[in-house]
């Protein structure tokens, strides 16, 4: 008990201003013990990581590039969050189901699902419709914090089937922001979680702002310990370090599939960029702020783990960011191919069962199209 | 035949017994729909023979019930969602609107969205404020939505199963004024489809539409106006979202004249989208300008006053005589 007590303030030593969090590897790039947790990744599995999180940046800036091209409307970065993205995706088993918000371009990533699926929605083309049952990938939701509800809903599903209770259980995996803590539908979600001890992690990516608000006007107290007050652990991560948040996650994930309930995550982290291409992050943050966390980046402290494990070299480096490219170019080739919808499209898929209003609509509008010479005007 | 004398209330019960029977994905949640039955009682017994797993008592939080159950539809279920009453199903307004009523468009038509939302609607009952509102036209107004409403214990029975089997979600009215009045309620033969007006009495002079609570109303004033000599066809829309209006076409090119009651306010109401369709459709038939006996466009009133707000015989018959008049 003493061991683990010092061990614990071991762990929870940081410099000053830093929160205690679960850490496994420091900003340096060493790797640290924590009581509760660990990880035991083979070097494939580490260099995979690194593959991972330097693709997913490759990717992001690929998007805000073809955003600021004019080619997406909008694009919501994740710079500065890979870890915490990887961390969660890969801690996923493949029969379980996440929900995320606009921004878990990493997490579907690691669930081996095209990472074009949320192209549709920013450059117009859809509404972002992918089959969620397919993938175990729900759509990304705008309305900040409605899928916490609806992930906890599925997970109450899940129990209800009899799905829970061992390894081979299901449990879902919630995402969302330090913002959407504030919302009544995420609260709402902690209390039908607790109630019905469904099988889910709520995974809260707290970026530090929501938008330009700070988490302060969001909280008086860390975000994890709201948990508490839910009746179910919270736990915070450093959500910068991939083998803490993977430790943490799945850990999590594993309890819930067990039937022991939820779990509260907070990776605590920091969006690099803008929270959409929309904003302008030097209005309200100061650049002494970012170099900060720029000393944290997720990828550089893996980076330099690796390298003192004498697990990578110049030619594997230089295969991840030909590989990254090589995936990023082929994303940009695809999106660019997008075709527009039919305008006629929007009248699709209203509802299952049709409607004759709608049809009657329908039919007015394709009336009207055709009478330009021509036809499509 | 198995015809049974059934309320309203019961009528439901016995629906949703029925829906669950056949369905195990079927659920119900609410609040306090389990050991006590709904504050109506009209899930009366089913926890009991369901199980809890399947009559779901939920936290007090109507977001958190409408989003968990579209949360359970995504895995399968066919979630009935209770609201304990109309003023309540406000704080889940994002959910329905924004969340249920565009999953299955959002998806492409990948996720079906099989949830009842049912909403004790109307006033009538001397309830206090947020007890008796009626809210449908808010949700009728939603694309992906569909909305209906019960009038009397047949189709009690078998629009709530109907209602259960669709694919859409569909916001369900039910009378709350009408609970506990009987009638014979076949359980044999499916009356007809459910996003359909039906003409529950025939007539020659004039035509009044309704639905839920007020078509008791109407065919109330239909029989008063026939002692004046008048015959009045009576149309139970049943069907708000989307609107059967073509019984109503009908029927007006038969009489000409056109009253539309509903206790909900007049502003942009349900009366307000007829008004205007039986304008476009049957300019050159209307003897006179479509008339509305509505709720006025206050808050629900504090109930001392409530019978004043609601339409009753008198004022329906005084817009028909304004008809008449012109």
């Amino acid at each position: 008990m003493a061991e683990r007590a010092n061990a614990k303030a071991k762990a929870g030593r940081r410099k000053s201003g830093e929160p205690e969090f679960v850490q496994l590897l420091t900003p340096e790039g060493d790797r640290v013990d924590h009581p509760d947790y660990t990880v035991d990744f083979t070097d494939d599995e580490l260099r995979g990581l690194y593959r991972d999180l330097v693709t997913v940046r490759r990717l992001d800036a690929e998007a805000t590039a073809l955003q600021r091209q004019g080619e997406l409307g909008l694009w919501a970065g994740l710079l500065g969050q890979e870890a915490a993205q990887v961390g969660a995706g890969r801690a996923m088993r493949p029969q379980d189901m996440a929900f995320p918000t606009y921004r878990e371009h990493g997490v579907l990533y690691t669930r081996g699902i095209d990472p074009i699926m949320p192209f549709g929605l920013f450059r117009g083309v859809d509404q972002g419709g992918w089959d969620p049952n397919e993938y175990k990938f729900n759509m990304y939701t705008i309305v900040i914090g409605a899928q916490t509800l609806h992930a906890a809903g599925y997970a109450m599903g899940i129990k209800y089937d009899g799905k829970v209770g061992d390894d081979n259980g299901e449990a879902v995996i919630a995402f969302f922001g330090d913002g959407a803590s504030s919302q009544g539908d995420v609260n709402e979600s902690f209390v039908f979680a607790a109630a019905y001890n469904a099988p889910i992690v709520f995974f809260c990516q707290n970026n530090q702002y929501a938008i330009s608000e700070p988490v302060v006007r969001q909280t008086r107290v860390p975000l994890y310990q709201r948990a508490q007050g839910f009746g179910f652990p919270g736990i915070r991560v450093d959500g910068n370090d991939v083998l803490a948040v993977h430790a943490v996650t799945k850990a999590a994930m594993d309890n819930a599939r067990r039937g022991n309930g939820p779990t509260m995550i907070e990776a605590y982290t920091y969006r690099m960029g803008a929270h959409t291409t929309s904003d302008d992050p030097t209005r309200y943050r100061q650049g002494a702020e970012v170099e900060e966390w720029k000393a944290k980046d997720p990828i550089l402290r893996l980076g330099l783990y690796l390298n003192k494990r004498g697990l990578t070299d110049d030619a594997f480096l230089a295969d991840v960011e030909k590989e990254a490219g090589k995936v990023a170019v082929h994303l940009r080739e695809r999106v660019l191919a997008l075709p527009d919808p039919a305008p006629v499209s929007m009248f699709d898929n209203v509802y299952a069962g049709g409607s004759p209003l709608l049809d009657a609509q329908r039919a007015e509008f394709v009336a009207y199209e055709a009478s330009f010479e021509g036809g499509n005007h | 035949m198995a015809t049974e004398t059934l309320t309203l209330a019961k009528a439901l019960n016995t629906g949703l017994r029925k829906a669950m029977e056949d369905d195990p994905k079927v659920v119900l949640m609410g609040e306090d729909i389990g050991k006590l039955g709904g504050v109506f009682r009209i899930t009366d017994a089913l926890q009991k023979d369901f199980g809890e797993d399947r009559v779901i008592d939920t936290p007090l939080a109507e977001s958190g019930i409408v989003g968990t159950a579209i949360g359970l539809a995504i895995r399968g279920y066919r979630p009935v969602v209770e609201i304990q009453f109309d003023g309540f199903v406000y704080p889940a307004y994002d959910q329905i609107v924004s969340q249920l009523a565009k999953m299955h468009y959002r998806s492409n038509g990948k996720l079906k969205m099989p949830v009842v939302i049912r909403i004790p609607f109307g006033g009538g009952i001397g309830a206090v404020e947020h007890h008796s509102e009626s809210p449908e036209a808010y949700f009728a107004h939603t694309a992906g939505l569909k909305v209906v409403a019960c009038s009397n214990p047949a189709d009690a029975y078998w629009m709530i199963q109907q209602a259960i089997q669709s694919d859409d979600p569909i916001v369900f009215m039910e009378p709350k004024r009408r609970y506990y009045e009987k009638a014979a309620v076949d359980l044999s033969v499916q009356p007809g489809p459910l996003f359909a007006s039906k003409v529950l009495r025939e007539g020659s002079d004039a035509t009044i539409v309704a639905y839920g609570p007020m078509v008791k109303v109407a065919l109330d004033a239909a029989t008063a106006a026939a002692e004046d000599g008048r015959s009045l066809e009576v149309i139970d829309l049943r069907s708000l979202s989307p609107l059967d209006l073509g019984p109503v076409f009908a029927s007006v090119r038969k009489t000409g004249r056109l009253v539309v009651v509903h206790e909900a306010s007049r502003n942009l109401g349900i009366g307000s989208e007829v008004s205007a369709r039986v304008t476009e459709e049957c300019f050159y038939s209307l003897e006179a300008p479509v008339q509305r006996v509505t709720g006025y466009d206050i808050p629900y009133p504090a109930s001392r006053v409530e019978e004043e707000f609601l339409p009753d015989l008198d004022r329906v018959l005084d817009a028909v005589d304004k008809s008449f008049g012109w």
